[in-house]
């Protein structure tokens, strides 16, 4: 059975064919829908008319590689969704050699990351290919963390050959160090899970023996085989409580160390008095022991702490994951010629670097040499590329659009501008006002009252009662074992979870704890503009001043082209034929052997622009020979979503703002569109910083939505902050959560998701608080047996998960 | 009530195996890749390659 003839395949996808038939790919002609048109045998990428088999010759070769290995197998098995990488043939591979590690036995290991993959295919493609390598001991590719760990003989390989055949492929890999953090979250939820199923064990056998004791006191069983019971639930319990408090006492110990109190402080000491307690009445022969109580009371609490670190582990090394593969090497050329990939932050003042078209600059410097367009919306919000040549300083973060470059650096590391922008943003985090969880505001008078009134419930029996020591601190203890706050401490973190988890279905991760109810919290939301409210790539404008024939002619000079404004062209006019013989000057425009001229006027017409343009948008000039001059504008325009977005976000009662560092011009004309009254235009990094805490001063709680470099002080600084996936790494390192993707209405689906949970946070809360008041009493009064703690602490627990499970509802 | 006394450790010991099984598996890394799981049961045919077929594909892809 092969993988795709297993999977469900969806609605009207067409399984597709091992290799497309040369008849197929003649006959798809040009603007016929896109199930005709030619794509590459590899990737899937449509095909340009006249193009055949394959897109470059990176996938050619990828192609014939796997072939050649005898995986073609693996173009059938891959899900339609997941198309393969592309592999970038004219970038020199990564060293890896640095990240091998020696494994002892002659054996060495190393773990990588592995860009793009996406289903079972893919992980049996990389396993294949190295299984065919010599010197390989064992590959394995892990689908849920994307690492690939790779053991192998360096005497009879070295890692760069065994490893070339993926890369080949397409597949980047990124060497990645698993002794950090990452390993450090691996272990603690390997060590909960291994808690939760000792405590769940345990707490299922004792509480068969509880039934028997109970059920035998109204059958009249014998007080032999009670205390016969009661050992054997001694037994089951004790190490599961011991095993299992661990996580729970290390956190009380953490926090009374530093003079402070938390929720797991009642826990711990609860289930330790209560243990205590029960095997004091073992060993006393006495009618009652809480084993069930104390071991159930555990199981729940590690439910609830497994899923939280579960679903926190996972956003954490989704993130972490995405700065990794940011981190690109940057291209050194020595003056010998020879070239070298090296980590940014190694890069010295005055070598020569190279950056490929479609690459993000790492480093400041000059140019040496080439001619480019550099998209710097990341870095200042400016929507249209700028032109640069030699002499002109480029910033760390642009991309290069159109053409290679080679640049003098001028500063690394701390120099850079991006690290200015950097330290401002740390000072603006520091200036936030730490925002204390919900579950700890109620820990902090939680558990000093109920310590206090145990003491006063032994010090009333004992003065006022007039029993003595030793029923009195029975009855105290049952306190603490009835107000032992299981509901109070699961109230919140199930909520967490089920709403992290919806939320990361709608590809919204979760960085930081609080960050839901100060999400929930939030009154203002200010909006950065470009790539945040607008697609950040601009849009032609349909005018009266060409013609679809004009639009035609230049799309197909266009084609050739990776300028932004000419990819607007191809999406407003697609299918042309390419026209022949074009060439591009960078920063100038395109020229094809015909004579048609497009791009700059000066360029296109050959003469200086008539006047001055009154325009604020981008343009391009079309000059065919024999024809008037043709002007294309263009806009930045909104996303789809962006106008519901702000609706929605209106009725949900948000002021609503945006801070660009764009020009006025745009900024204005964007804010009319969208019906926003308040804008602020050409704001550096520290002015929308400034904006904010300004915001905050006068009682607002700031929500900061944006994706730039220049955003990251102001993401840092506000109340809370989102970033989509797509943005600057930086963003997304300062933001309280992150949205994949290129919907918008993420942003709303979040707030909503938080209100909601907050909502259900609080009845939590309150549900247990009030379930506390009833049993109070009950337990100060002495009346409460193990039978009635088991029953109020499952129920009070079941109830509270039940409630927060009503977030989940239905909508998958 | 002398059957408890063969019935209770009997009943112990069973769950003490399923527990022990699953912190074994836990252990052994069998829940590190849920997904990946999911999958590889899927995979069934040349993997490991015939030995045979492993040296000519050495070759032609070398």
């Amino acid at each position: 059975m092969t993988l795709s003839g297993s999977r469900p395949n969806p609605a009207g996808a067409r399984p597709r064919p091992p290799f497309f038939s040369e008849k197929k790919e003649e006959s798809g002609g040009r603007g016929g829908s896109p199930g005709n048109s030619p794509v590459c045998r590899h990737c899937g990428t449509p095909l340009g008319a006249g193009e055949d088999g394959f897109c470059c010759a990176g996938c050619a070769a990828a192609h014939a590689l796997i072939g050649a290995a005898g995986l073609e197998g693996y173009y059938r098995r891959r899900a339609e969704s997941a198309p393969p990488p592309r592999p970038d043939s004219a970038l020199p591979a990564e060293d890896l050699s640095e990240a091998v590690c020696d494994l002892g036995g002659g054996e060495a290991g190393l773990t990588l990351l592995v860009e793009d993959v996406r289903c079972g295919a893919c992980v049996w493609l990389i396993e294949s290919l190295l299984a065919r390598q010599p010197g390989l001991v064992t590959a394995r590719v892990n689908l849920t963390s994307r690492r690939l760990i790779v053991r192998f003989r360096p005497a009879e390989a070295s890692v760069t050959a065994i490893l070339a055949p993926v890369q080949a492929v397409g597949y980047r890999l990124v060497p990645f160090n698993p002794d950090q953090l990452d390993q450090a979250d691996r272990r603690t939820q390997r060590d909960l899970l291994a808690a939760l199923a000792v405590t769940g064990f345990a707490a299922g056998n004792v509480m068969l023996l509880s039934v028997s004791v109970w059920a035998g006191a109204d059958q009249g069983m014998g007080p032999a085989t009670r205390s016969l019971l009661h050992w054997l639930s001694a037994l089951v319990a004790l190490p599961a409580i011991a095993f299992g408090l661990r996580p729970f006492a290390a956190s009380a110990w953490q926090a009374l160390k530093s003079g402070r109190t938390n929720m797991d402080v009642p826990i711990t000491l609860g289930v330790l008095l209560t243990s205590a307690l029960s095997l004091a009445e073992t060993i006393r022969g006495g009618p009652q022991a809480y084993f069930d109580s104390a071991v159930s009371l555990l199981f729940f609490l590690l439910i609830g702490r497994t899923l939280e670190a579960r679903a926190r582990g996972r956003a954490r090394a989704a993130l972490a994951d995405l700065l990794r593969l940011e981190a690109r090497a940057v291209l050194v050329l020595d003056p010998d010629g020879s070239r070298r990939r090296v980590p940014p932050r190694r890069v010295q003042i005055g070598e020569h670097v190279l950056v490929a078209a479609g690459e993000r600059i790492g480093i400041d410097g000059t140019v040496i040499e080439g001619q480019s367009d550099l998209d710097e919306s990341l870095l200042t919000g400016e929507s249209l590329p700028v032109p640069v040549g030699p002499g002109q300083a480029v910033q760390a973060g642009a991309l290069a659009l159109t053409a290679p470059l080679r640049l003098r650096v001028t500063a690394v590391g701390d120099q850079t501008v991006l690290a200015g922008i950097v330290r401002l943003m740390e000072a603006a985090e520091q200036g936030r006002t730490r925002h204390v969880a919900l579950a700890e505001r109620v820990a902090r008078w939680y558990a000093p009252v109920i310590h206090l009134l145990a003491a006063l419930t032994f010090a009333g029996w004992v003065w006022l009662g007039g029993q003595d020591w030793q029923p009195a601190l029975l009855i105290a203890v049952s306190v603490l074992i009835i107000t032992c706050p299981c509901a109070l401490a699961l109230a919140v973190p199930v909520v967490q979870v089920i709403a992290s988890g919806r939320l990361s279905r709608h590809g919204v991760l979760i960085k930081s704890a609080t960050a839901l109810e100060r999400l929930a919290e939030a009154d203002y939301a200010v909006f950065d503009k470009t790539g945040t409210l607008t697609g950040g790539h601009p849009v032609l404008i349909p005018e009266a001043s060409w013609t679809p024939e004009a639009l035609a002619a230049a799309a197909a000079l266009a084609v050739q082209s990776s300028h932004p404004l000419a990819r607007a062209l191809v999406v407003a006019a697609p299918g042309g034929m390419p026209a022949a013989g074009v060439r591009e000057e960078p920063g100038q425009g395109l020229s094809a052997a015909d004579g048609r001229r497009l791009g700059r006027y000066r360029f296109a017409v050959g003469e200086p622009a008539p006047a001055p343009t009154t325009t604020t948008g981008p343009e391009l000039w079309l000059n065919q020979p024999g024809k008037e001059p043709v002007r294309f504008r263009f806009t930045d325009a909104p996303r789809p979503d962006a106008a519901v977005t702000l609706d929605h976000l209106r009725d949900l009662g948000f002021g609503l703002e945006i801070l660009s560092g764009d020009r006025s011009g745009s900024v204005a004309a964007l804010a009319a569109t969208l019906r926003l009254e308040h804008w602020q235009a050409e704001c550096a990094p520290a002015a929308k910083a400034a904006r904010l805490a300004t915001l905050a001063r006068t009682g607002r709680r700031v929500l900061m939505v944006g994706d730039g470099i220049n955003d990251a002080p102001a993401l840092a600084g506000a109340h809370v902050s989102i970033a989509p996936a797509r943005g600057a790494d930086i963003a997304r390192a300062a933001a309280d959560l992150v949205f994949q993707g290129e919907r918008l209405e993420a942003v709303v689906e979040a707030v909503r998701v938080a209100r909601k949970a907050r909502r259900l946070m609080v009845q939590n809360l309150a549900f247990a608080l009030g379930y506390n008041l009833l049993a109070v009493p009950v337990a100060i009064a002495g009346q409460v047996t193990p039978l009635i703690a088991a029953i109020a602490m499952s129920a009070s627990s079941l109830l509270v998960i039940l409630n927060a499970l009503r977030l989940s509802g239905g909508r998958r | 009530m002398d059957i408890l006394l063969i019935l209770i450790p009997l009943a112990l010991t069973l769950g003490l195996l399923g527990l022990a099984g699953f912190l074994w598996a836990l252990r052994s890394g069998q829940f590190d890749d849920l997904d990946g799981a999911a999958q590889r049961i899927l995979f069934d045919d040349d993997d490991p390659p015939p030995p045979g077929r492993q040296d000519q594909t050495r070759e032609s892809s070398q």
